[in-house]
């Protein structure tokens, strides 16, 4: 087995037209043993920036607390929030600086430049960054996410119509995976406000 | 926590214990790439094609493997896709920094010695394969950099796993003191031979053209494969088609605005 399969997770954002979208499933397990329904992937860096990671839970939790770290840091000594596209590259090195025995850890960052232009950029679990304009996906789940997502999205999607498309590829995608699932939340990020969503899935 | 640089090995006991517990380790991003480059009569021309890949899967369809090195020297990167990115960058600002010490233009064996020495170290397991080509004052040089540190110099060269189908175009199409398109051609011709043989590679050609007038990077210089397919009736979702259990709403507008103010009266 994938040591990528412990926890099992689905992941997608998606880029929209002044705002970007990611959502995670709520399945937290141990292998074929579901432990709990409320188990987010997604962790906030600031009002701007989300960060998801999918993969082992031990190594997502240390990872999140560690980001979490180097921001607060960084907030001091620069005193204003990291930038979407500068965070990446944090992620990226602190991945790497573990080439050799990693976290087993694929994140994946969505954010808002300070000029309004949504980023978005996913990375394997050494630090290879993957900027795309589209939408990004990672976890358990990414053979199906793939195939809905390269269907789905359209450019320039409001808000509101980015939420649905993210939601409906997050659903049908995790539910052809056993190892994520169990319900979703999605976060619609735009310029003045943060929109966090609940979504009612399949519990099996 | 705080560290000079360098990797860092803490994980690599667990990691060794999950494996020998019949946990499979991480797959990593590769380019699986087709990558080459000539020298023409007063440059080179670097080529490469655009897919990157996760097993099967392909990953990016559109990523650059082309690296910025300095001003006049640039490299293709095939292998491991984070040990490119990251092999490339360190030599990158090692020679800006050389160049902010000494007041020269960085020297494409230069970067050629950075490059296989950092590789040499690792005995291979930083798997980068590189194609280093530039233009500088001793004219245009074209080097193969292996994962295990060793290197070529030659008028033409191929990287990456469709390196067989480049190298055949090369081999039966190469002349000396080609002009920049007989060469941009070329290069063209044979970055395309690995998009359609080679599995591993796919996409788009990037080209980069070096000489001593300056750099041409042109990304995407033959876009080969768009979506040959237009959904007709694309899906548009209505407000309300997926059920939310619970909403929140969090108003994140900045507290402070900045308003004009009135300059202040200076006595003259």
């Amino acid at each position: 087995m994938s040591i990528f399969e412990y926890n099992g997770s689905a992941i997608v954002a998606m880029a929209g037209k002044e705002c970007v979208a990611i959502g995670s499933d709520l399945r937290f397990g141990v292998q074929l043993q579901t432990l709990a329904t409320d188990y987010k992937k997604i962790y906030k860096i600031h009002d701007q920036l989300f960060l998801g990671l999918a993969g082992l839970g031990t190594d997502a939790e240390t990872l999140s607390q560690r980001f979490a770290f180097k921001h607060n840091l960084y907030r001091l000594r620069e005193e204003r929030d990291i930038k979407p596209s500068a965070f990446g590259q944090m992620v990226s090195a602190t991945l790497y600086e573990r080439r050799f025995g990693p976290y087993f850890c694929q994140p994946v960052i969505a954010g808002l430049e300070p000029d309004g232009t949504p980023y978005l950029c996913g990375m394997d679990s050494i630090g290879a960054q993957e900027t795309a304009k589209d939408f990004m996906v990672a976890g358990t789940a990414t053979d199906s996410l793939l195939g809905i997502c390269e269907s789905l999205w359209r450019p320039d999607l409001g808000p509101e119509e980015l939420f649905e498309t993210v939601s409906q590829a997050l659903l049908s995608g995790q539910d052809r995976d056993c190892l994520a699932g169990w319900g979703a939340v999605v976060y619609v990020i735009t310029k003045d406000k943060v929109i966090a969503r609940t979504l009612k899935g399949r519990m099996d | 926590m705080a560290q000079a640089g360098g990797f860092s090995f803490d994980l690599c006991k667990r990691n060794e214990f999950l494996e020998a517990r019949g946990m499979k380790g991480p797959g990593f991003t590769k380019t699986g790439t087709t990558i080459a480059g000539v020298i023409f009569k007063d440059g080179v021309v670097l080529g490469a094609d655009t897919r990157s890949t996760a097993g099967t899967t392909v990953a990016d369809k559109n990523c650059e493997k082309i690296h910025y090195i300095a001003p006049n020297i640039y490299c293709c990167g095939a292998g491991t896709a984070a040990d490119t990115e990251n092999v490339t960058g360190m030599v990158a600002s090692q020679l800006e920094l050389h160049r902010y010490a000494t007041g020269t233009q960085s020297r494409v064996i230069t970067a050629m010695t950075l490059l296989k020495s950092h590789l040499f170290r690792y005995q291979g397991h930083v798997s980068a394969a590189l194609v280093l080509g530039g233009v500088d004052f001793r004219g245009p040089h074209l080097f193969t950099v292996y994962p295990h540190g060793s290197t070529d110099s030659l008028p033409f060269c191929t990287m990456g796993s469709g390196s067989l189908n480049a190298m055949a175009v090369f081999e039966a199409g190469y002349k000396d003191d080609m002009s920049k398109e007989e060469a941009m051609e070329l290069v063209a011709r044979a970055i395309r031979s690995g998009v359609m043989n080679d599995l591993g590679s796919g996409s788009n050609v990037d080209l980069c053209i070096i000489s001593k007038e300056g750099v041409e990077y042109k990304r995407n210089h033959e876009y080969l494969q768009g979506k040959t397919y237009e959904r007709q009736f694309p899906q548009r979702f209505a407000a309300g088609s997926v059920p939310v259990v619970r909403e929140r709403v969090y108003d994140i507008r900045k507290a402070v605005t900045v308003v004009e103010g009135e300059p202040m009266e200076m006595e003259s």
